[in-house]
């Protein structure tokens, strides 16, 4: 070619100009740039999947009670509280940050909940609103040291650890624990509200129809502005296979109890999240200041201000996860968050394809990968094992998750897909 | 804002910057010192200078990344401090910074945006993809894929989307960093073009090579820096020989008479139009 502009070919779209790319269309396409992707490093949700596999067969094999529905209820309701916590920090890792309080501030949260509502008799609302605070404030203190002092967000947070754990004694006093009372909202919420099947149901269908709608509304818009896409059946197939998936398990959660609305709650959640991570202005630039701190400052994105909110969010996320944990368990105790909460939640994380250097991740990461979580430590509790091998395994599935993590990484850095 | 107003009154001529005595230290060494230049709408001033003479220290305090340790900075007849780059960019600063400065996690659609974003609360994921294949078109870009993360691009394409990126607010000033070192024939004369057509337009442009073909080929002026302090003003009326004497500090007695007599005239800045 000898023209100094390439022009668009007469009849064809804006972005198909370069003979040189091979255009994934259709299902076919689809399947081809998927393994394209993994091969290079890129692995997104495929380790959940095959762990999840993996720890179904061990675990059902072993005793057959785990795939047992109303098992699977229970795990999901253990699930919600450690997913929230694993929400948050999912915000702080993209920056390439950490928070190791986590599990302290949703003790101390607990705390809270169990003296503001119970010893001080204030409304829930208000309590939820005080520990949620709290947590806020915790969030900033870290966004201040870091961009402050330039403290090692690590270092901060350890600090905070056991400054939170020492909040949390503190404010249970001598007596150590707060019991909630049994027929509140709050703990039937933690223990026993299920949604209606019907609602399931229709929850069930409603992410397969939006895929669909917004799918063709997609297609729609890019057709119009002269730009390709990949086709619609890879839409309708993706919908088609997500709904079975759900209505499996709503069929098969029915036979037990039903779907927790915990769970549910924490879902919507993670929705949310994950609308403002991949469609807000601030979730691209969480996005860019773990990629590049320095190129997102100068495009004119204010970093310090991005740091603070990611660890206002985290730490607040953790708080929620705190009253969560405390409705689950009817108490707040001195033992609220200790031991592997903290772990568990940057595990599921990390699992779920949340990168611990920045950059890289999503919401749905916390779902995913604390269902592994969750399935594991169910796993062994049924199999009556005492919680000191509970720790070994899960502090040896931490260390797996983070080497797929760098391995991952060096791949992708050596295919050109940071 | 009191900017907008002054910016659709931009003429061909008029002053829109003027650095007076601006210095830069990073701790013991000077890179920057007593540094003096004028931009005006409709001119290309280009900056040369040896590796390490202070051009890209100059043109990141022009940016906002770095504060000057002294001087004063006049953007449309206002003292101004850019004290963040969104600051500068704000006011009609744009810069393709020598490292480029790209989010390689992020695609090239991404990149250009960056916080700039299309509707904020629900980005417009296809108007921002539109708008990146024209502005990439307008470079002659080679580009396969817009979706892609910028860490499969090579350099020149990088290069590339940097400068499509400093297009996008449609700035006041473009300062570019070595903004051809890693790019093809064809691309280079692309970006030489633009640079032709954005001055054109009334735009002040700062464009820094080590390649005198292009700097005399585009440049209105030519500003030599030498050691972080300024070393004369030149014209393609000035031999190549004055330039490189200039820009190594070789023959200094004639070139720094010259580049003296220069400075005392307040007139020489016209220099450029006049031709
Ligand atoms: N962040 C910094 N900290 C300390 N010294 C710096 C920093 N940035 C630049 N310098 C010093 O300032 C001087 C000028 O550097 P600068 O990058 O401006 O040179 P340059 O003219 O752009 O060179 P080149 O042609 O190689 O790009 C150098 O001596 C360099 O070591
Ligand atoms: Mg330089």
């Amino acid at each position: 070619m000898n023209e100094t502009a390439p022009k668009p070919p007469p009849s064809g779209n804006l972005d198909r100009g370069d003979t040189r790319v091979r255009h994934d269309v259709g299902i076919r396409g689809a399947v081809r740039s998927f393994l394209d992707r993994v091969q290079s490093g890129d692995l997104g949700m495929l380790p959940v999947f095959v762990g999840l596999l993996i720890i179904s067969t061990v675990f059902s094999a072993l005793n057959p009670i785990f795939l047992a529905p109303n098992n699977l209820v229970n795990l999901l309701f253990d699930a919600a509280a450690v997913g929230l916590i694993a929400l948050g920090i999912v915000c702080v890792l993209l920056l390439g940050e950490i928070d190791l309080s986590i599990g302290s501030m949703s003790g101390l949260s607990s705390a809270l909940l169990g003296v503001l509502w119970v010893q001080k008799g204030l409304p829930i609302p208000l309590a939820i609103a005080g520990a949620i605070a709290a947590g806020a404030l915790t969030g900033m203190t870290y966004g201040l040291l870091r961009n402050r002092f330039e403290m090692p967000s690590f270092v901060a947070t350890l600090a905070g650890l056991l400054a939170l754990l020492g909040m949390q004694l503190y404010i249970l006093g001598p007596t150590g624990s707060v019991n909630l009372p049994f027929a509140s909202p709050l703990v039937r919420f933690g223990q026993i509200y299920i949604m209606p099947m019907w609602l399931s149901y229709l929850m069930a269908i409603i992410p397969g129809v939006l895929m669909i709608v917004g799918g063709m509304r997609t297609m729609k818009r890019r057709a119009d502005a002269n730009l390709s896409s990949s086709g619609m059946s890879v839409v309708v197939l993706k919908a088609v296979v997500l709904t079975a998936a759900l209505l499996f398990a709503v069929w098969y959660l029915g036979m037990g109890r039903g779907v927790p609305w915990m769970f549910a709650v924490f879902v919507l959640f993670v929705v949310i999240m994950d609308y403002a991570l991949r469609r807000t202005k601030w979730g691209r630039s969480l996005f860019a200041v773990g990629g590049n701190a320095e190129a997102a400052r100068r495009s004119g994105i204010n970093v310090k201000r991005v740091r603070l909110s990611a660890f206002v969010v985290c730490s607040s996320f953790a708080a929620l996860g705190g009253v969560f944990a405390a409705s689950r368990l009817a108490s707040a105790s001195q033992q609220a968050g200790t031991g592997d909460v903290n772990l568990n939640a940057i595990a599921a994380a990390v699992i779920g394809g949340t990168s611990l250097f920045g950059g890289r991740g999503s919401a749905w990461s916390a779902l995913l990968g604390v269902l592994v979580i969750q399935a594991i430590s169910n796993g062994l509790t049924l199999l009556n094992l005492s919680s000191s091998l509970r720790y070994m395994i899960t502090g040896g599935v931490l260390a797996i998750a983070v080497i797929v993590d760098s391995l991952a990484r060096r791949s992708r850095a050596s295919h050109g897909r940071a | 804002m009191v900017y907008d107003q002054a910016y659709a009154r931009r003429a061909k001529g008029d002053l829109l910057l003027s650095l007076r005595g601006v210095s830069k230290q990073f701790g013991a060494v000077t890179a920057l010192s007593d540094i003096e230049l004028d931009v005006r709408a409709g001119e290309v001033v280009a900056l040369v200078g040896d590796n390490g003479a202070g051009k890209s220290t100059l043109v990141k305090v022009l940016a906002g990344v770095h504060q000057p340790t002294a001087g004063t900075i006049e953007y449309l007849g206002q003292t101004v401090t850019l004290d963040t780059p969104g600051k500068a960019l704000e006011l009609g600063i744009a810069t393709v910074f020598q490292d480029l400065a790209l989010c390689e996690n992020l695609d090239v659609v991404a990149n250009l945006f960056l916080g700039h974003e299309v509707s904020p609360w629900r980005l417009d994921e296809v108007q921002m993809e539109v708008r990146a294949w024209t502005l990439l078109q307008e470079l002659a870009a080679r580009i396969p894929s817009v979706r892609e993360p910028i860490a499969s691009l090579s350099g020149g394409q990088r290069q590339t989307v940097a400068i499509a990126r400093s297009l996008l607010l449609d700035p006041q000033i473009i300062m570019l960093d070595e903004p051809t070192a890693a790019l093809g024939v064809a691309q280079t004369a692309e970006v030489l073009n633009l640079i032709e057509r954005v001055r054109d337009r009334g735009h002040g442009v700062i464009l820094i090579s080590h390649n005198m073909e292009d700097v005399r080929a585009v440049a209105d002026r030519i500003v030599v820096l030498r050691l972080g302090r300024n070393n004369g003003i030149f014209t393609n009326d000035n031999s190549h020989e004055e330039l490189v004497a200039a820009i190594t500090g070789a023959s200094d007695n004639s070139v720094s008479r010259r580049a003296a007599r220069k400075l005392d005239e307040p007139a020489h800045e016209s220099i450029g139009d006049a031709r």
